[in-house]
């Protein structure tokens, strides 16, 4: 990948919370310091006008990558460079503000991401305004409109408030706002996860279509698989705070090499194969409060060994991935099952 | 073989400020013993409501208008409340979709297994106990004895699940309405809770009506498939049929519109507007704006039940092409 494509580059990100009793409770208890490991020195770069997602499951860390690349959330240690800057330096609101325009979020729930008390007209264009893009009058109104069309709502919406739409149409305003500052990157935090399928097809539809037209990157935050095949170029598998298995979004699904990758894939309710026997992935995931020695997964990986209890593997390239696994370094991964590669064959190309 | 659970015509109204709306509009289903049902629909079909209406839970101002319950061969909406309350504790049982919201904050588990069994069976408080760690075994928790000592927000949220699954199967029940049992856990641990779900339906016999959104959990787990839009029954029939070849051009639309792991599209089907509000119903065929194949009589019409195959379906295009076949 050449320098200049990228738009985003992550390196060494770490995000650690205190979640410690009050230091008095401490000294009184003896009680220790408790560090939540959010994330661990993840380590990604996103290419200008693709899609980037990030899976995993509950508590693995990607809600607190997409906040800290939104600048919502400092980092721990590492760093957030966007456009060629760090944005994770940046000292004061001002300073961000020329990042901030090109770089916009949308969030989960529709319901809690939209003043309640605004019409859709100002919640459309307060982006414009905080970026002194334009000034109120005729063309801002022209403006909203055009986004609102844009989304396939109607302009004479923007005198509604948010409780007289739906949660599908509610995501399109919320996608109009992130477009009103002419962004170059979009981070969507599970943008469908609160959706019908019919409507989450719309609107998958729709960031899809925006892509084409107005050339956008996006990072896709998502725990649906269905939903990051069908979206996403490239793909990070997180467990735990770390980054397991990253690449190619056709290969990774395809050709899973992680056994964590490979046992979520399996566990994917398929709708089209009914009654499917589905291998089960065991345990639950550890607390990231004390995450366990060497490779994380290895209380739940059918292939651990002495090593992974007690090293943590590095990334290491398999064609266009990166995977960090020991059992994949040292070549003691068992052959895809005839199932697994059933799901690789008919054309993954995009 | 007769039916376990019957549910013949249910109405369901809810009084608004001027007028009455209709959330349930006369449907009928069957469930067999040791049979899962899955219903399933979008967010507003009436899925949930449905549920309710069995477990006799329907609240103001929602009530039943119409429409016959029965389970076990005896009439069950018309009971009154101690006979219901008896009934919902020993025979149906309920799981909900947000463990914490159904277990008690400040008992531990094992108070309140033994509570329950001891309010509905004839059980002394050591036997109770024993049998509140076995079944806390049977649901896959580990260290069952030490965990009866466990309040719910010591456990994760698939441990809390376990422990919903023990409470409900505790009485031995002979039907379990578990509305979205799945939604709030993540995928792997969603298979494990659908396999056990399973796996006690097979040993026991006990029927299951499963209320979800996700046809991913109903390829999964269910016998047969209930599909519904806009407060009615569209489709019924045996799973496998029906995501084979759904017959209704609604749940087709449902399924294309779902993604494909394995074969990407450049774009998904969409099914065009959004289902119609219970304040705005729709005349003939609910889901007739939307369809694709609508004839003139579906916006006059509604559609009745018809047979296709081992499944029934409520459209116009079934009765058609049955005809032109004769």
């Amino acid at each position: 990948m050449a320098a200049n494509d990228t738009i985003l580059s992550v390196d060494r990100l770490t995000v650690r919370f205190d979640a410690s009793a009050p230091l008095l409770k401490r000294l009184v208890t003896g009680a220790g310091r408790r560090i939540v490991h959010a994330v661990e020195e993840v380590d990604f770069e996103v290419a200008r006008g693709s899609t980037f997602a990030l899976v995993g499951e509950s508590g693995c860390g990607k809600s607190t990558i997409a906040r800290t690349i939104a600048g919502i959330q400092p980092p721990t240690a590492g760093s957030v460079s966007f456009m060629g800057v760090d944005i994770a330096g940046f000292r004061t609101r001002h300073a961000a503000m020329p990042y901030r325009r090109n770089l916009q979020m949308i969030f989960q729930d529709p319901y809690a991401s939209l003043n309640p008390r605004w019409r859709i007209g100002r919640i459309v264009a307060e982006p414009i305004l905080t970026h002194a893009l334009m000034t109120p009058g005729a063309a801002l109104k022209a403006r909203v409109a055009e986004l609102l069309e844009t989304v396939g709502l109607s302009p004479g919406d923007a005198g509604k408030f948010p409780h007289q739409f739906s949660g599908g149409q509610r995501q399109r305003i919320s996608i109009a706002r992130a477009l009103a500052s002419n962004p170059a990157f979009i981070v969507c935090d599970e943008p469908t996860s609160a959706l019908d399928v019919s409507v989450q097809a719309q609107i998958l539809n729709l960031m899809k279509k925006l892509q084409r037209e107005l050339g956008l990157t996006y990072l896709l935050i998502s725990h649906n698989l269905a939903v990051v095949a069908h979206m996403a170029d490239r793909l990070g598998v997180m467990y735990l705070g770390r980054l397991v298995e990253q690449g190619d979004a056709a290969q990774i699904l395809g050709r899973p090499l992680h056994p964590y990758t490979r046992l979520l894939l399996d566990t994917v309710p398929d709708p089209r194969a009914p009654g499917r026997a589905r291998p089960r992935l065991s345990g639950e995931v550890p607390s990231p409060l004390a995450p366990p020695a060497g490779c994380a997964f290895h209380p739940r990986c059918p292939l651990a060994d002495a090593r992974c209890a007690r090293e943590r593997p590095q990334p290491v390239r398999v064609g266009a991935a990166l995977v960090a696994c020991h059992a994949v370094e040292e070549r003691r991964l068992p052959a895809l099952t005839s199932e697994q590669e059933c799901l690789s064959s008919p054309g993954d190309a995009a | 073989m007769t039916a376990l659970l019957s549910v013949q015509g249910l109405r369901v109204e809810i009084a608004a400020r001027h007028r009455v709306l209709t959330a349930i509009d006369d449907v009928s289903f069957d469930i067999a013993e040791g049979e899962i049902l899955g219903v399933v629909g979008e967010s507003g079909a009436g899925k949930s409501v449905t549920g309710t209406a069995v477990l006799g839970l329907l609240e103001r101002p929602a009530y039943q208008a119409g429409g016959r319950i029965i389970f076990a061969g005896r009439r069950i909406d018309t009971l009154d409340e101690d006979a219901m309350r008896t009934l919902r504790s020993r025979q149906i049982a309920a799981v909900f979709q947000d463990p914490l919201t159904s277990l008690d904050p400040l008992m531990t588990i094992g108070d309140q297994l033994v509570e329950t069994m001891q309010t509905h069976l004839d059980l002394a408080r050591a036997a109770a106990l024993a049998r509140a760690e076995q079944l806390l075994a049977e649901v896959g928790i580990p260290a069952p004895r030490e965990r009866l000592q466990s309040y719910p927000h010591e456990m994760s949220g698939g441990m809390r699940q376990r422990v919903v699954l023990a409470l409900a199967f505790c009485c031995e029940p002979r039907l379990i309405i578990a509305d979205e049992p799945t939604t709030a856990l993540d995928v792997s641990i969603q298979a494990q809770i659908l396999d056990l779900l399973r796996r006690m339906c097979r040993e026991r016999g006990t029927a299951v009506m499963l209320v979800t959104h996700d046809m991913g959990v109903i390829a999964e787990a269910s016998d047969r498939v209930a599909v519904m839009y806009a407060g009615r029954l569209v489709e019924i029939g045996p799973t496998r049929d029906l995501i084979a070849a759904a017959a209704h051009p609604y749940t087709r639309g449902l399924m294309a519109s779902i993604p494909d792991m394995h074969r990407r599209a450049a774009e998904l089907t969409q099914i065009p507007g959004s289902m119609p509000r219970p304040d705005a119903p729709v005349p003939g065929c609910a889901f007739h704006p939307r369809c694709p194949q609508a004839l003139a009589r579906c916006a006059t019409d509604r559609p009745a039940m018809l047979p296709q195959g081992a499944s029934q379906v409520a459209c116009w295009l079934v009765d058609a092409a049955s005809r032109s076949a004769a």
